[in-house]
């Protein structure tokens, strides 16, 4: 049985790399083949490859759209603001609940607040879209306001909106001068901007920046503080990161945004240090913190053990406090055991199989941590929005052209605040952390290293593709999106979930690793794809010794 | 508490929804094209909406939902997306290579006004469609009614297809509404067993509920064909079920072609099947075999042996017209008294029918069209009831409320079985009863007294 599944087709990159092309028209095989990339180490880096342009209209895409990136990713997860989505009524429903970020609202009282099991919508009708929704918005945010008296109301535009020509903005803004102790703003995130979700990240970011970051200057105590970007507590993650930082003492004023809080943004400015997990979803952000502000921001990330160690280090290094670099050290001398015996127990069982991952803009990469951790290797591996800089690193950002879909995206022109300005560390303090090799500021070097040579980087897969890599290639494991998982599973391979894990969770952290292990050791180990085929189908003979009269 | 800022107190709201009881057209013009074989749904507006749709439609059946996008950008959104479905379609034909293409409108280019026979029409003429391929079009902005909406637009899109030969095929047109594959199934046996050929469409079973075998079709095995489809117009009836999902396309049907319709509940429950089976025996001139009778007694046993456990038992229930007037039926008919009762779909006759079903019972009745699962909780709250029968959503207020929670409709996101047993005539109204039953007495089981707490129930 493992003979059979070990076998791998013997095909090079190249000649997969032609056959997910075949099919193509030539229009659309020109513009694929540049977003398929054959791994290698270069002098200076790896190779290019084409990513964040258009889906080519009627491939299939696992892609989403634009709002699904700013309400469903970015502003989902708070529990404290009202996300009222201005459009028609799907919009907002399918992005109700649907996502697994977890929340902690303590007991019920007034810290309690959780609107995160509601879905509030203005449900757009036709009269609404001819004559315009802005006093149905309007009045929909006062109704919210009437029962809930929530801190916060965040508006959220769906396509129809943006353009029929409702101005949210001022909606909102009149709405909260109104309101008074309730703060209204608005997210133009119209599912046709840009050519993912990440389009919308990117407007989130700008907005949560701009009407919530620093709102709050009442002092955090704490120590060590850092806040946490890109980390939207799937499963438990984030609870699991925050065990850890509690016990090495660190504090984290604010996740964004996974079981986060509305006076966590309010207070984020008040961080030393930015930690950034997933680089695509709210690097702006932190850019946009550490020239307002002056809280510089490295890369970590939490998923695999070893990561995961070496995050807590690079966060130690950075405060330079031998007091903390002490605990870190204890706190993964304690934590590591556990993980090195599940690794140990799997292993076995894990070591030598392959895996798939096509999924968001840091994921694809991160989870590579914990596949290598158990003996497996990433075949292939694409992100589903990610830019050129998550595969290529962060260097190459000044040569990424700006097309018109992007162009459409505000940058928002931050400056240094006139009294909050801070900078938290020299500029020759930075350098000689840099030179001590541990910490690298707002750097990330992306997917592309990370992977082997001949490896095939793929950027947008689509279904056509993925059913025809996993054809020629086998993998022991795909990891995907829920659009994905079935076609994959009905071809026999054991499809795993990356973006909402499916019903598990956490991976994040030491726990996080040994759950993980665990999983992906009942999945490529099941018994389910043995039974595909029944016994006479195994063996079709007929014989008549078996026929009674 | 789950919903914990959810009052007790109504107010009246006249712009916020919260919570829904029902979601956009697209997802059920989508569901009803997977019910052609070899169709790709195609949505026509921004790939978000396509991405929804679809994850929406897997998580519910745990099968894979092909569909495509035209994938607009801010420039199709400006000038009309007619360059992008014009791709959309040489690619779709050369790459998945379906039979049909059967494509929705989204909110966007219903806004920005796409008319897609034209954009068809201009296909056809620059050979994008190749020869003995089809594309059909339903026209679904969710501004206007609900998901239930789109199903019967994309539903009575079907009946373009429709060719009359002038020679008749002694079938009825069978159109099951949005319902589970498990219940295209069931409806099909049934008429199978009553000796009437049927057309069904849109048919779903074999398409999403599918075996597990190592092979993955893109276009399953199940599904209407085309040359079914095109024969709708020389059956003798059509029988449609449901008259919001099915009854457009069913009158098409009759207006053009002259094929008599029959408009009826959904079978759901004892009198609602019962009126199904008669018309499938007055427009097919057959008889009701043996079979069936025994299946009906059956369920009016199971109903006189365990009457005193539903008898004046309160439900509150959330889901989609058509469905609910069936239980609503059926609860009354076994003496249990729905109490609450929303859709989201808007649709004044909702209502009435509600009211006409549930008069003379001994207890009043909320119902509301255009309203949501808030309202509904707020009702509940108010009025508490022994069970609540709602998709998966109603789960957070049966935890809070700590009622017994029946899942039924859509979508059923966290429990299976949905798409393999089904819940019309007179078998799936034996599981609904069953089900019931499971409930109230496990309940009843958890909260007796150890003095009261018996073996026999
Ligand atoms: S834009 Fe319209 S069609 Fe698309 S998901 Fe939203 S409500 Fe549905
Ligand atoms: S980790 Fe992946 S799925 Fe999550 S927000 Fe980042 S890109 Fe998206």
């Amino acid at each position: 049985m493992t003979a059979v599944k070990n076998r791998k087709a013997q095909l090079g990159p190249a000649e997969v790399k032609a056959e997910l092309l075949a099919k193509y028209p030539p229009k659309v095989a020109r513009k694929r083949s540049k977003q398929i990339m054959i791994n290698e180490a270069l002098e200076n880096g790896t190779p290019e490859i084409t990513a964040n342009v258009r889906t080519i209209p009627g491939i299939i895409t696992m892609r989403g759209c634009t709002y699904a990136g700013c309400k469903g990713v970015i502003m989902g997860p708070t529990r404290d603001i009202v996300n009222l989505v201005h459009g028609p009524i799907g919009c907002s429903f399918y992005a109700w609940l649907t996502r697994r970020n977890q929340t902690d609202p303590g007991p019920e009282g007034p810290d309690g607040e959780n609107f995160m099991t509601y879905a509030f919508s203005t449900d757009m009708q036709e009269q609404d879209i001819i004559f315009g929704g802005e006093k149905k918005l309007a009045a929909a945010i006062q109704e919210a306001y009437d029962l809930f008296h929530p801190k916060s109301i965040a508006v959220f535009a769906t396509c129809p909106v943006g353009l029929i020509g409702d101005d949210i903005h001022t909606v909102s803004r009149q709405m909260k001068e109104k309101l008074g102790d309730c703060n209204v703003y608005a997210f133009s995130c119209e599912g046709y901007k840009g050519v993912s979700q990440s389009a919308g990240h990117h407007i989130a970011n700008n907005q949560v920046f701009r009407h919530i970051v620093g709102a709050d200057d009442r002092p955090v105590e704490g120590k060590y503080k850092i806040s946490l970007l890109g980390e939207y507590n799937i499963g438990g993650d984030g609870f699991e990161i925050d065990r850890i930082f509690k016990k090495c003492g660190i504090t984290n004023i604010a996740t964004f945004s996974g079981n986060s809080t509305y006076k966590q943004f309010a207070t984020a400015h008040q961080a030393d240090l930015n930690a950034v997990m997933c680089h695509r979803s709210i690097n702006y952000v932190a850019d946009m913190m550490e020239t307002k502000f002056g809280i510089p921001w490295i890369k970590v990330n939490f998923i695999g053990a070893k990561a995961t160690a070496k995050s807590l280090r690079k966060i130690a290094a950075y405060f330079e406090d031998k007091e903390l670099i002490d605990r870190v050290e204890a706190v993964i001398a304690e934590e590591m055991p556990e993980v090195e015996a599940a690794v140990k127990e799997i292993l076995p069982r894990t070591e030598g199989k392959t895996a798939m991952m096509f999924v968001g803009g840091s994921r694809a990469h991160h989870y590579n941590e914990l596949f290598k951790e158990m003996g497996m290797k990433t075949i292939s591996a694409g992100y589903e929005f990610g830019h050129r800089d998550d595969y290529e690193g962060r260097r190459v950002i000044p040569t990424i052209e700006v097309d018109a879909d992007s162009r459409n995206i505000e940058e928002i022109e931050v400056e240094a605040d006139a009294t909050r300005f801070k900078p938290r560390k020299t500029a020759e303090a930075m350098q000689a952390l840099e030179a001590a090799g541990t910490v690298k500021f707002k750097d990330y070097e992306g997917l592309a290293p990370d992977m082997d040579a001949g490896t095939l980087i793929i950027d947008d897969l689509n279904q056509h593709e993925a059913e025809t890599l996993v054809k020629l290639l086998k993998p022991d494991i795909f990891c995907a999106g829920i659009k994905e998982k079935f076609s994959i599973q009905k071809l026999g391979i054991p499809m795993k979930q990356l973006h909402s894990y499916d019903s598990g969770g956490p991976y994040a952290g030491f726990k996080g690793a040994i759950n993980f292990y665990q999983e992906i050791d009942r999945l490529v180990n099941s018994k389910v794809w043995s039974y595909m085929k029944a016994p006479w189908q195994e063996n079709p003979q007929l014989s008549g010794a078996y026929v009674w009269e | 508490m789950l919903l914990r800022h959810t009052p007790k107190e109504i107010t009246e709201r006249s712009a916020l929804t919260i919570n829904p009881a029902k979601t956009c057209q697209p997802i059920g013009a989508m569901y009803a094209a997977l019910g052609i074989h070899g169709c790709l749904p195609h949505s026509h507006g921004s790939q978000g909406c396509c991405a929804y749709h679809r994850s929406a439609l897997t998580r519910h059946y745990k099968e894979p939902v092909s569909a495509a996008t035209s994938s607009f950008t801010e420039g199709s959104s400006v000038f009309g997306g007619q360059a992008n479905l014009m791709q959309a379609f040489s690619n779709i034909f050369a790459v998945y290579n379906p039979e049909i293409i059967a494509v929705h409108t989204t909110c966007l280019s219903e806004t920005i006004g796409d008319d897609l026979p034209q954009i068809r029409k201009k296909a056809i003429a620059e050979g994008k469609i190749p020869e003995g391929k089809y594309v059909i079009s339903a026209s679904t902005p969710s501004y206007a009614g609900s998901h239930v909406t789109g199903f019967s637009n994309m539903v009575k899109a079907m009946t373009e297809l429709a060719e009359p030969t002038g020679k008749k095929n002694g079938k009825v047109n069978l159109i099951p509404g949005w319902v589970e594959p498990a219940d295209m199934e069931e409806l099909k046996r049934l008429s199978k067993l009553m000796g009437v050929g049927t057309i069904m469409f849109p048919d779903t079973s074999g398409v999403l509920n599918t075996p597990l075998t190592g092979e993955y079709k893109m276009f399953p095995d199940g599904g209407t064909t085309i040359a079914e489809l095109k024969s709708t117009a020389d059956s003798i009836g059509t029988i449609a079920l449901g008259e919001w999902s099915s009854a457009d396309a069913a009158r098409e049907l009759d207006s053009k072609h002259k094929v008599p319709c029959k408009i009826l509940d959904m079978p759901f429950g004892l009198k609602a099947t019962d009126r199904f089976i008669d018309a499938l025996h007055k427009m097919a001139g057959v008889n009701v075999p043996e079979e069936i009778m025994v299946e009906r007694g059956q369920l009016v046993d199971l109903i006189s042996d365990m009457h005193q456990y539903f008898y004046h038992k309160k439900v509150a229930l959330a889901g989609d017209p058509d469905q609910l007037i069936a239980m609503t039926e059926f609860l009354v008919s076994i003496d249990m008294c729905p109490v609450h009762i929303v859709t989201g779909t808007p649709g004044k006759k909702f209502e009435k029918r509600i009211k006409e079903l549930t008069a003379g019972m001994p207890c009043q009745v909320n119902v509301r069209a255009k309203g949501d699962f808030f309202l509904l909780h707020q009702w509940m709250k108010n009025e508490p009831v022994d069970l609540l029968i709602s998709n998966t959503y109603g789960k957070y207020i049966a935890r809070d409320e700590d009622v017994p929670f029946l899942r039924w409709g859509f979508p059923i996101l966290d429990r299976q079985g949905h798409q393999y047993f089904p819940t019309v005539g007179y078998k799936g109204g034996l599981r609904l009863l069953e089900k019931i039953l499971t409930l109230l007495l496990d309940r009843k089981d958890r909260d007796d007294t150890e003095m009261k707490f018996e073996l026999v129930l």
